[in-house]
């Protein structure tokens, strides 16, 4: 069923004419300094540079790149976009001396920093500036040194301003002390970013002020006419209504998109095709980092049943999918049995289904699989958003995909929002909600008349069950956070003695993002004490989806009944969502606490835990 | 830290593992896969670090261990109690050395100085006295919060300005979708310049009408009121019709400029625009005004047309 690449490839996707979606062939770094692959090097013959051992030299710079056509300056680590793999062994200790070799000439600053995501160590290395230290000065050189006290797949970027969306970020493979949970032959990193060519700095201001940019999808006049025709004029004019009253749009599923970005694997654009060969026959784990700024994926490799193996480095007990949705900062171990065909194709489309990344696994280089259409386009509907009852995003489940049928999609709306005179979130009739809806959410009084809250969820749910917007009854077998079960004992075991409950809010229009409708820099530092087991409540009061990542400990993820179920550092909260977890404070220091989509913690949606004695 | 005392925990969960494979409820877990052979050599490995590091064996939950289905294992066991499987290490100096280093706190972007200009009418047309020309712009400056608005707004025909006006206005946001605006607004034409003090406001009103309103006070008791209102009709995601509606209002009359109180004129336009992109798009549009009320009676005196349609072709940007 493999093709070679001669012949092209096997579907035409929409997007296929536009050079920037795949990007270039030979894209990528355009001067870079060739490092040479240690022992522990991973079995790969791609490009990717690694570093094993225990002491490590990282220059951090500016390197020009070149994915579209236009060359750009990018934030390199040893002048390789994305930074080289890391490889270090648990129970060992590191050492890590980065130096700051920006040029005075780069827009990006004179200071850097490296943050090590998921990874438990002290405050002061965990490299977010003014946080845990006051960063990298141009010249200088700090010196990270700490014991590795876990395993499995992580990754790291710089913590200051814009600097992780210009480019340093790479993956962190941690070897435990013992053996390894699940036997392999073979082992790849597959990174998964995006890359814009406009300076991220100009990206922010574009979005201060047009926030809806990249939302080239909003419903037209034809897009009325034919639902009028399939559902009806009152029940379109309705649903119409309905947005128009909360002044958003059902077709906003990502503040950007393939409009800005590039999709990159391994720093690869699709048509450069990264590839990792395999024998038929053998085990290949496949360790999965969304290291993008902005961009959620939704990965597969059609003919391959995926095991998942792991989750944010974390084992838990394996379950076989066709597909998953790899939240910005989450990392998942995979591992395929590629047999009977000589090239896969590994196909990520982002959320808002307006690209893709592709690369391939085959049995020698230069092959390539069919590439995939991407999918339809899902229309948010207002049970996504929890505006509905908590049912109603399972009702959407039991019906073709929601692009699909877009008609249906206003009488579905309709369904869930009767009774809804609202302004934009406040449900003046609660009563006329269908049944199984929770009791109404309470929000804190910070978001009333708070002009950066522009919507308020109703009715939340934890949906831990939901495979997500764009991804329900798509035919294919797609991972859900229920599905994911330690492979390990709640390794606290104390049930929490308090709740936090925070929400996450925003304003799409200003581009405004906060906890609380409080941004970061209004905000007073959370605190915890040291060796308490607490339990953080997240509601998600925005349209957007949200990876919330918490430095320093751990985010126990609960299941619907309280109790532990999946240990995570990122915890993805699409809209309509309300989720807990369990943090045990046994790091003591001051700690960041945001959202993981960059330009949100940018915004604002972002906190300084300070776990205190 | 936790993987230290993970060890033993999920050594003891992987050897159940196996186990409880082979008596799997699957009613509850359809989705897990039996366990593989590969799964036991993680277990020596972590047997070591048992011995190293474990100081909370806990013996108690073996007993409970055997009988687990999948719906206790990994969660309900054992009874939650007071003191945790791993002990909370015991700080040290150096853990609080390193703890709270000082720091000159976090820059974050969330108080960055955001600018913005935009025309949003940039027009001209063939009127009977030479070539029309008319603006609409408006700039801001500031924060999510508060801003420095600049706005404008003017008509120059063949080369000579019939009207013009500029606001300096400051503005806060003060609801969901609403800034509240206040400043001065200075005419340049028609007649000797004037200035007022303004007080408006700036937003989104329920299905996505833009709206500007703004209510003037000059000297002498003069007042006058000024509304915006349009609207975005997508053709398709690039072909947009702009429906727009701009109506006057005067509290005085104003024999100098021809303007009696009540309201004095009304434009309805209806603009199509191409977007080449977000920042720059070409129009054509259809333009009607009118007089209204004793304003359009003083014209008429005057022996002007009350009403005037014109066909516009211009340019929308913004950046």
């Amino acid at each position: 069923m493999f093709r070679d690449s001669r012949f092209g490839r096997g579907g035409v996707p929409p997007l296929s004419r536009r050079r920037f979606v795949q990007g270039l062939a030979a894209g990528g770094v355009l001067a870079g300094t060739s490092w040479p692959r240690s022992l522990w090097a991973l079995k790969s013959d791609s490009e990717q540079q690694v570093l094993a051992g225990t002491n490590f030299d990282l220059v951090i710079g500016e390197t020009a790149v070149n994915f579209t056509g236009r060359t750009r300056p990018a934030i390199t680590v040893n002048g390789s976009l994305p930074a080289p793999v890391l490889r270090w062994r648990e129970g060992t200790t590191v050492e890590l001396r980065v130096r700051n070799a920006i040029p005075e000439s780069s827009s990006r600053g004179h200071e850097t920093s490296i943050h090590w995501h998921g990874i438990l160590l002290p405050a002061n290395m965990d490299g977010v500036p003014g946080v845990s230290f006051n960063g990298i000065g141009r010249g200088e050189t700090y010196r990270y040194r700490f014991e590795v006290r876990q395993s499995g797949t992580y990754w790291y970027h710089s913590h200051s301003a814009f600097q992780e969306q210009a480019g340093l970020y790479g993956a962190l493979i941690i070897d435990p002390a013992g053996a390894e949970p699940f036997h392999y032959d073979r082992d790849y990193v597959v990174l998964l970013s995006d890359w814009a060519d406009l300076d991220p700095d100009a990206l922010f201001a574009r979005l201060k002020k047009m926030s809806d940019h990249d939302n080239f999808y909003r419903r037209t006049v034809s897009d009325f006419a034919r639902d009028v025709q399939r559902s009806g004029w009152s029940a379109t004019v309705a649903d119409r209504l309905m947005w128009g009253e909360m002044r958003m749009t059902p077709t906003d599923l990502s503040d950007l998109n393939a409009n800005t970005y590039t999709y990159l694997m391994n720093g690869t654009t699709a048509s450069g095709n990264w590839t990792g060969l395999f024998r038929s026959g053998e085990k290949v784990r496949l360790r999965f980092i969304n290291g993008s700024a902005m961009t959620y994926f939704d990965v597969r490799i059609p003919g391959l049943k995926m095991t998942v193996v792991a989750a944010d480095g974390q084992p838990v007990h394996p379950v076989s999918v066709d597909e998953f949705r790899i939240a910005v900062a989450e990392t998942y171990d995979v591992l395929v049995e590629p047999s009977g065909q000589d090239a896969y194709t590994i196909f990520a489309q982002d959320m808002g289904r307006t690209g893709y990344v592709s690369g391939t696994l085959g049995a020698r280089a230069g092959l390539r699989a069919p590439v995939p259409l991407v999918d339809p386009r899902p229309i948010l509907t207002m049970a996504d958003m929890g505006h509905g009852d908590a049912h109603s995003a399972h009702d959407a489940d039991t019906r073709p995909d929601a692009s699909q049928s877009d008609a249906e999609h206003a009488d579905h709306d309709m369904s869930t929002m009767r009774g809804m005179n609202h302004g934009g979130g406040a449900m003046d009739s609660m009563s006329t909600m269908s049944d199984g809806a929770d009791a109404m959410q309470s929000h804190p009084a910070s978001e009333t008349d708070n002009p950066l809250v522009d919507m308020q969820v109703m009715a939340p749910a934890s949906r831990l069950d939901d495979p997500g917007i764009g991804l329900r009854d798509n035919g294919r077998r797609v991972l859900t956070y229920k599905d994911l079960h330690a492979a390990f004992e709640d390794p606290d075991g104390r049930d929490p003695a308090r709740d936090i409950e925070l929400h996450l809010t925003g304003h799409m229009e200003r581009f405004a993002w906060s906890f609380n409708g409080i941004k970061f820099t209004d905000a007073e530092p959370l605190k915890l004490n040291y060796g308490e087991r607490l339990r953080i409540v997240l509601v998600n009061d925005t349209m957007m989806t949200h990876p919330i990542h918490l430095h320093g400990m751990w985010s126990d993820l609960e299941d619907d009944e309280g109790r532990f179920h999946v240990r995570k550092h990122t915890i993805d909260m699409p809209p309509g969502t309300r989720r807990s977890y369990r943090v045990r404070a046994d790091a003591l220091g001051r700690w960041a606490y945001h959202c993981h989509l960059l330009y949100h913690m940018e915004a604002g949606m972002m906190r300084v835990v300070r776990v205190e004695e | 830290m936790s993987a230290r005392g993970l060890g033993p925990i999920s050594c003891l969960a992987l050897l159940l593992h196996g186990a409880i494979a082979m008596a799997q409820d699957h009613s509850h877990h359809q989705v897990l896969q039996p366990a593989t052979a590969e799964e036991h050599p993680e277990e020596p490995g972590r047997g070591e670090e048992h011995a190293t590091h474990d100081t909370s064996p806990p013996p108690s939950d073996q007993p409970e261990t055997p009988p687990m289905n999948h719906t206790a294992m990994g969660h309900t066991m054992p009874p939650a109690s007071d003191q945790p499987r791993q002990p909370i290490p015991v700080l040290t100096d150096a853990d609080r050395d390193a703890a709270f280093p000082s720091v000159s706190g976090h820059a974050a972007g969330d108080r960055q100085l955001v600018s913005f200009v935009e025309f949003n009418r940039l027009e001209t047309w063939n009127a009977d006295e030479g070539t029309g020309l008319f603006w609409d712009a408006r700039a801001w400056t500031g924060y999510d919060v508060n801003k420095l608005w600049l706005r404008t707004e003017g008509e120059r025909i063949d080369g000579s300005t019939e009207s013009a006006d500029i606001e300096l206005l400051y503005g806060r946001a003060v609801a969901r979708w609403w800034d509240l605006v206040a400043g001065v607004r200075h005419d340049l034409e028609p007649g000797e310049s004037q200035s007022w003090a303004a007080l408006g406001v700036i937003g989104l009103a329920p299905q996505k009408l833009e709206v500007e309103a703004t209510a003037y006070i000059g000297d002498s008791g003069r007042t006058a009121a000024r509304l915006e209102v349009e609207y975005e009709l997508l053709l398709t995601n690039r072909l947009i019709a702009q429906p727009l509606v701009e109506l006057n209002l005067l509290g005085k009359d104003d024999p100098e400029r021809a303007q009696a109180a009540g309201f004095t004129t009304v434009e309805a336009g209806l603009r199509l625009r191409y977007e080449f992109n977000r920042k720059l798009a070409p129009y054509v549009g259809i333009v009607y005004e009118r007089a209204l009320g004793d304003t359009a009676d003083l014209r008429r005196l005057d022996g002007n047309d009350i009403d005037d349609t014109r066909v516009v072709a211009g340019l929308r940007m913004w950046f």
